[in-house]
C-alpha cells in the first residue's frame, strides 16, 4: 500500500471542496464544501502521520476537527440570522460590507 | 589722559534730541501743543553743549577725546564696545549738523504750523538728528552704522511724511530701497574687517592697516565707497535723491542737502588711513566723483521744479566733494570746507525754496513764478547771496572752497589731473548756468503765476533762519579757507597740510573759472532772462535735453537693469512656488487619495470573489515555496 492513492484522494476531496467553494451560492453548500477541505487536509495529516510513524499529524488532526466544529457552530449561527433577515442563503446576497 | 568735566558728557549731544524724539512720540497728542518747542529746544541745547565741547576740545593735547560708553557686543572673539570719538573731524560735523539742524526746526515752526502731524514731523527730525550725531561721533564702524541705519529711516519717515500721497510714498520707498543697496556695501566692509581684523574701531582698524593683503583693503575701500554712493546720492546710486524732494522742504533742506547725504564724505574722510593704503579704491573714488558732478550739474539744466534743480545741484556738489576726497590728503580738508559751505548755502537756497512754495501755493514748478523779487525781498535777498555764493561769485563761500578743489585737481598733474580739473571747471559753468536760470526764472521777468496766487513774505520764525544761513553762506568760505584753516584744525585727523607748488597758479584758476561762471549765468540770461519763459515746458526739444529731464536716463537704466530683472526673477520664483514646491505636495497628496480611491473598489463585498483571492494567493505562495526549494 503506498500514500499516494490516498494522497491523490485527499487532493481531489480538496479541489471538489475549493471548486465547490468557488462555484456554489448556497451558504449552506459552500459550508459543507469547507468542511470537504478540512478533511482533505485531516486525511493528509493521517497519511503522513502513519507512513513516518510518528504522532504530531494525528494530534493536528485532532485539533482540526475540534476547530470546525466550533467554526460550524459559529458559522451555521450567522447563516441562520441572515436568513432570518433577508429571507435569503445566497452568499451574493450578502454584499453589503464594500468600499 | 583721562577724561573729565565737559568733555565727559559729550554722549549728551546725542541724548538731548534722542530724549525729545522719545518723548514725542510717546506722549502721544498731550505733547502736540508744546511738543515742537521742545524738540527745538533740544538741538538748540545740543548746539551749545556742542560749541562748549569744541572749544574745550582745542586745548586737549591730539585734539580728540576718546569715550567708552558700555559693551555693545561681547561674544568670545567679537568685542564691541559703544564708545564715542570727538576729534577735530566729527566736531566740525557735529557743530554743522546741530547748528543748521537748529536753526531748521526754528524754520519748521513757521513752516509746519498748520500740519496735522506737526508733532510727528518735530520726532522724527530730532530722531534724525540723534542718529546723526551718533553717526559722526561714533568711535568705530558698528557706530557709524547704527547711526547710518538711523538717519536712513529718518529719510525714510520724513521723505513719507504726506504718506497720503502716492508720490511721497514712493520716492520714500525708492529712497529706502536704494540706500539699501549701498548699506550693504558698508556692511560687508565692516563684515570683512571683523573677519580679518576683529575689530571695528577707528583705531584698532586703522592701526592694522599695514597687515591686510592689498586687495582686502581694496575690497574694503570699495565697499565703504559703495556705501557712500548710496547715502550721498552719488553715481551710480544717484536716482533717489531728486526724488526725496516728495517731503516737506525742511527736510530737503536738513537731511537731503546739508547733512545726512554728506555722510558718504565723512565716511570716505573718515577712513582717510585705509584709502591711503588702496591707490585703486581711492581712483575709482575720483572718478565717482567728476562723473556724478557733471551728471548732476547737466540734469539740473532741464528740470523746471525747483526743488529737483536743487537737489540735482546737491548731487553735483557733492560730487566736488568726493572728487577732492578722492583726491588723497591734500583734498581731504578742501571737501570738508567745501562740505561745509555747502551745508550752509544749499539748507539756506532749501529753505528759501520753502519760503517761495510757501508764497505761491505750494507750486514748485517755475514756469509759473516769475517776478517774485519785489513780493518776497527777505528771501529774494537771503535766496540771492545762497545763490551767489553756489556759483562762486567771488569773495562768497563757493568761491573759497569750490576753487580750492579745483586747484587741488589741477595740482594732480598729468593728463588726470588737466581731465578732472576740466571736469570740475565745466561743473562751475554748468551750476552758474542753471543756478542762474532758477534765478530768472523765479524772481525776474513778468509773473506767471496761477490765478488766485497772491505771493506774501513767510514769517518772522522762517525768515530769520534764512537771515543767518544767508550771513553763513557769504561769510563761511572766507572765515574756514582764510580766517581760521579748516586744515589747520584738522590737522590731528589728516596730516600736516602740505603746500603744494600749484602747477597752475591760484590767481589764474581764479580767474578762468570767474570767467566760465560768468559765460553760464550769461548763456543762462540768454535763454530765459531775455525771452519770455512759456509756462508749459516745450515738448520739442534736442536729445540732449529730454536726456537731462530724464536724469540722464537714471531711472531707466534701473528699472531695466535692476527691477525688471528682479520681477521677473519673482514672477519666476512664485511660479516655480506655486507649481514646483506646492505642486509637488498636492500632486503627492492627490495621487494617494485617487491610488487609494482605486484600490478600494477591489472589496466588491462578493465573498466569492474574496475567495478566489485567498485561494490565487494560495496557489501563489505554494509555486512560491515549491520555486524556492525544487
Amino acid at each position: 500500500m503506498t500514500i499516494t492513492n490516498y494522497l491523490v484522494l485527499a487532493a481531489i476531496l480538496f479541489t471538489i471542496g475549493a471548486v465547490g467553494v468557488l462555484v456554489r451560492r448556497n451558504a449552506i453548500v459552500v459550508f459543507m464544501c469547507i468542511e470537504l477541505m478540512l478533511n482533505s487536509v485531516n486525511l493528509t495529516l493521517i497519511t503522513f502521520a502513519r507512513s513516518t510513524g510518528t504522532v504530531e499529524g494525528q494530534v493536528i488532526a485532532l485539533f482540526v476537527m475540534v476547530v470546525a466544529a466550533a467554526e460550524v457552530v459559529v458559522g451555521l449561527a450567522i447563516i441562520m440570522s441572515i436568513y432570518r433577515t433577508r429571507r435569503s442563503a445566497s452568499v451574493d446576497d450578502v454584499n453589503l460590507l464594500k468600499y | 589722559m583721562p577724561v573729565d568735566g565737559l568733555l565727559s558728557v559729550t554722549w549728551l549731544v546725542i541724548v538731548l534730541p534722542l530724549a525729545g524724539a522719545a518723548l514725542l512720540l510717546l506722549g502721544g497728542r498731550r505733547t502736540d501743543r508744546w511738543g515742537h518747542l521742545l524738540a527745538t529746544g533740544t538741538v538748540v541745547a545740543a548746539f551749545a553743549l556742542a560749541v562748549a565741547c569744541t572749544v574745550a576740545l582745542t586745548d586737549r593735547a591730539g585734539r580728540a577725546v576718546s569715550l567708552d560708553l558700555f559693551t555693545f557686543i561681547d561674544t568670545g572673539s567679537l568685542d564691541v564696545t559703544a564708545g564715542l570719538l570727538l576729534d577735530p573731524l566729527s566736531a566740525v560735523f557735529v557743530l554743522l549738523i546741530t547748528g543748521v539742524g537748529a536753526l531748521i526746526h526754528v524754520y519748521s515752526i513757521g513752516y509746519m504750523a498748520h500740519d496735522p502731524g506737526r508733532r510727528r514731523f518735530f520726532a522724527y527730525l530730532n530722531l534724525f538728528v540723534a542718529a546723526m550725531l551718533l553717526l559722526v561721533l561714533g568711535n568705530s564702524y558698528v557706530a557709524l552704522y547704527v547711526g547710518w541705519e538711523g538717519v536712513g529711516l529718518a529719510s525714510y519717515l520724513l521723505i513719507a511724511f504726506w504718506h497720503t500721497r502716492p508720490a511721497a510714498a514712493t520716492a520714500a520707498k525708492k529712497a529706502f530701497l536704494m540706500n539699501r543697496v549701498g548699506d550693504v556695501g558698508l556692511a560687508l566692509a565692516i563684515f570683512i574687517m571683523f573677519a580679518q581684523l576683529g575689530t571695528t574701531s577707528y583705531a584698532g582698524v586703522f592701526g592694522a592697516v599695514g597687515l591686510l593683503a592689498g586687495g582686502t583693503v581694496t575690497a574694503i575701500g570699495l565697499l565703504l565707497l559703495l556705501g557712500a554712493c548710496g547715502k550721498s546720492g552719488q553715481f551710480p546710486l544717484q536716482a533717489w535723491l531728486p526724488d526725496a524732494m516728495e517731503g516737506p522742504t525742511p527736510v530737503s533742506a536738513l537731511i537731503h542737502a546739508a547733512t545726512m547725504v554728506t555722510a558718504g564724505v565723512y565716511l570716505i574722510a573718515r577712513s582717510a588711513p585705509l584709502y591711503d593704503a588702496t591707490p585703486t579704491a581711492r581712483t575709482v573714488v575720483l572718478a565717482v566723483g567728476a562723473v556724478t558732478l557733471l551728471i548732476g550739474a547737466i540734469a539740473g539744466c532741464a528740470h523746471d521744479d525747483i526743488k529737483k534743480v536743487l537737489a540735482y545741484s546737491t548731487v553735483s556738489q557733492i560730487g566736488y566733494m568726493f572728487l577732492a576726497v578722492g583726491l588723497g590728503p591734500v583734498g581731504y580738508a578742501a571737501a570738508i570746507a567745501h562740505l561745509l559751505a555747502h551745508g550752509f548755502f544749499k539748507a539756506g537756497l532749501f529753505l528759501g525754496a520753502g519760503s517761495v512754495m510757501h508764497a505761491m501755493d505750494d507750486t514748485v514748478d517755475m514756469r509759473r513764478f516769475g517776478g517774485l523779487a519785489r513780493r518776497l525781498p527777505i528771501t529774494f535777498v537771503t535766496f540771492g547771496l545762497g545763490y551767489l555764493a553756489l556759483i562762486g561769485f567771488p569773495f562768497l563761500s563757493g568761491w573759497w572752497t569750490k576753487d580750492a578743489i579745483i586747484e587741488v585737481a589741477l595740482d594732480r598733474g598729468g593728463w588726470s589731473g588737466w581731465l578732472l580739473g576740466g571736469v570740475a571747471v565745466l561743473g562751475a559753468g554748468l551750476t552758474a548756468f542753471y543756478m542762474t536760470r532758477l534765478m530768472l526764472m523765479t524772481f525776474f521777468g513778468r509773473p506767471r503765476w496761477e490765478d488766485g496766487v497772491h505771493p506774501h513774505e513767510a514769517p518772522p520764525s522762517m525768515t530769520a533762519p534764512m537771515v543767518l544761513l544767508a550771513v553763513g553762506s557769504v561769510a563761511a568760505g572766507f572765515l574756514l579757507v582764510a580766517v581760521f584753516p579748516l586744515s589747520g584744525w584738522l590737522e590731528p585727523v589728516f596730516g600736516e597740510p602740505e603746500e603744494a607748488a600749484h602747477l597752475v597758479s591760484p590767481l589764474v584758476v581764479s580767474i578762468v573759472v570767474t570767467v566760465v561762471v560768468a559765460l553760464g549765468a550769461l548763456t543762462a540770461w540768454l535763454y530765459v532772462g531775455r525771452r519770455e519763459v512759456p509756462t508749459t515746458a516745450p515738448a520739442r526739444v534736442s536729445p540732449v535735453v529730454t536726456a537731462a529731464r530724464r536724469g540722464l536716463y537714471a531711472d531707466t537704466v534701473n528699472e531695466s537693469l535692476v527691477m525688471r530683472p528682479g520681477m521677473w526673477l519673482t514672477r519666476a520664483l512664485v511660479w516655480l512656488d506655486a507649481r514646483g514646491v506646492d505642486g509637488a505636495v498636492n500632486g503627492a497628496a492627490a495621487a494617494l487619495g485617487g491610488g487609494s480611491a482605486r484600490l478600494g473598489r477591489v472589496q466588491t463585498g462578493f465573498v466569492r470573489s474574496y475567495a478566489l483571492g485567498i485561494l490565487g494567493g494560495a496557489v501563489l505562495v505554494a509555486g512560491a515555496l515549491l520555486a524556492v526549494t525544487a
